[in-house]
């Protein structure tokens, strides 16, 4: 009987326990998790312990570190590997640290081996500083608004005019085409975004290109085909401008300034 | 026309633009007016805009103005807008930008070297936010792509160019206090 009720008492003790167990470790979970990589864990821990970044305790540090990373992988955290080169690095440091200085060796080659470390960890803290300023200015010019867009002018028959002028143009070179006879059969594999870059590279090396010259280029219809559907996607990224100066002249390209 | 007649004329293109307008722009549209009364227009008009102290402002963003509404009446906007506030950036993506943002042009390895993990996933969120772009490419073996912050980042932010962005020797001393 006796037996019967400390074992009861055992398991009721155990499952409080265990409960409390499960809400430390949530917690644990929570905060070991927030930690995105080994340099923001150094961080924590230099912080933690209250030592000077710039003379880091390297067997304490690296200590705390290894413990916290036991319990990440007790507590079933999946641990990265960067976590254990980290590890690897801090051991290493240590180590170096308590090998007696080589006394032949000059003044300028014994390196503090803490000081990589150091730099990395500056360097971090540097931008994640300026990644928290940059979050809370996100956060403010979310909350600004702007006037909702406005109805594009479709019906503008300028607009309207350029686009079908520019087929006229095509129509014209692709008819001539067909009056020759032969045409080189090209296998040309190139892409619609390869085209766009290439008119935009042409752009920068001349101020204009005559739509006209660039249709008559093409070595394949497939090719003109992709030109016309490049230069109509430029003109609605509102990358270029197409003008013509005289009502059947050729049609010219203009690379269109960036504000 | 006087300074006094090009406000409102300013005014009226801020508003109506879908991106924030420059200088150079409105100065475009206004043909035949020197950029310095252009400027000294929108200078004066930005004072009296934002003096009425009223649900709107008038700033300068990614090199243009803009109106927009106070951040502090998001709350009723967003109720008659219906829009949850968009998907905020991870750490990681963050941490990334800010790299990029100061340390741009830069390659995807050094930026591996400066943050010790590596962040593709992060990178390609940053790329199809359009927050970055890719701008060429280093000229040594390997010819790997640069990356910089783009215009969408610097409104994003709410920066008038990268010269807003923070100190980063600000952040040097958090820990040796």
């Amino acid at each position: 009987m006796k037996e019967g009720l400390s074992q009861e008492t055992e398991q009721s003790g155990t499952a409080e326990t265990q409960s409390e167990f499960a809400e430390t470790t949530d917690q644990y979970k929570v905060k070991l998790s927030m930690f995105e990589g080994p340099l923001d864990l150094l961080l924590y821990l230099i912080r933690k312990e209250e030592v000077s970044i710039y003379d880091i305790p390297i067997a304490r540090i690296s200590e705390q570190y290894l413990e916290y990373l036991r319990a990440m992988e007790e507590l079933d955290i999946g641990v990265a590997g960067e976590f254990l080169v980290m590890a690897a690095t801090l051991i290493h440091i240590k180590t170096q640290m308590l090998l007696p200085r080589d006394p032949d060796a000059p003044l300028e080659e014994t390196e503090d081996p803490r000081n990589e470390l150091v730099y990395q960890l500056l360097e971090h803290q540097k931008f994640k500083g300026a990644a928290n300023v940059l979050h809370q200015r996100a956060m403010m010019e979310a909350a600004a608004f702007t006037r909702a867009s406005m109805d594009e002018d479709t019906d503008n028959p300028e607009v309207a005019a350029t686009v079908f002028k520019l087929f006229e143009v095509f129509k014209e070179v692709m008819d001539r085409r067909q009056a020759i006879s032969e045409m080189e059969i090209v296998r040309d594999e190139m892409t619609m975004a390869e085209k766009i870059a290439e008119i935009k590279l042409m752009l920068n090396n001349s101020a204009e290109v005559s739509a006209r010259t660039l249709f008559e280029r093409a070595r394949s219809r497939r090719e003109m085909v992709l030109i016309f559907l490049s230069v109509l996607e430029l003109v609605k990224g509102l990358a270029i401008r197409l003008t013509q100066s005289e009502i059947f002249g050729d049609i010219v390209i203009v690379k269109r300034e960036a504000a | 026309m006087t300074v006094d007649e090009l406000k409102p004329i300013i005014e009226s293109l801020i508003y109506v633009s879908e991106e924030p307008i420059s200088v150079k722009q409105l100065a475009a549209l206004l043909e035949g007016e020197s950029m310095d009364d252009v400027q000294a227009a929108a200078d004066q008009l930005t004072e009296e805009f934002n003096a009425r102290a009223g649900g709107l402002e008038l700033r300068q963003l990614a090199g243009g103005y803009r109106i927009t509404t106070r951040p502090e009446f998001s709350e009723y906007v967003r109720r008659y807008l219906k829009s949850q506030p968009s998907a905020r950036l991870s750490l990681a993506a963050l941490e990334t930008l800010a790299v990029i943002a100061y340390k741009q042009p830069i390659t995807i390895p050094e930026i591996l070297e400066i943050r010790g993990v590596t962040s593709t996933s992060a990178i390609k969120t940053l790329l199809d936010r359009r927050l970055i772009v890719a701008k060429g490419h280093k000229q040594v073996v390997g010819r790997p792509m640069l990356y910089g912050t783009s215009k969408d980042f610097l409104i994003h932010f709410g920066l008038n160019d990268l010269s807003e962005l923070p100190n980063l020797e600000d952040f040097e001393d958090l820990m040796t206090s």
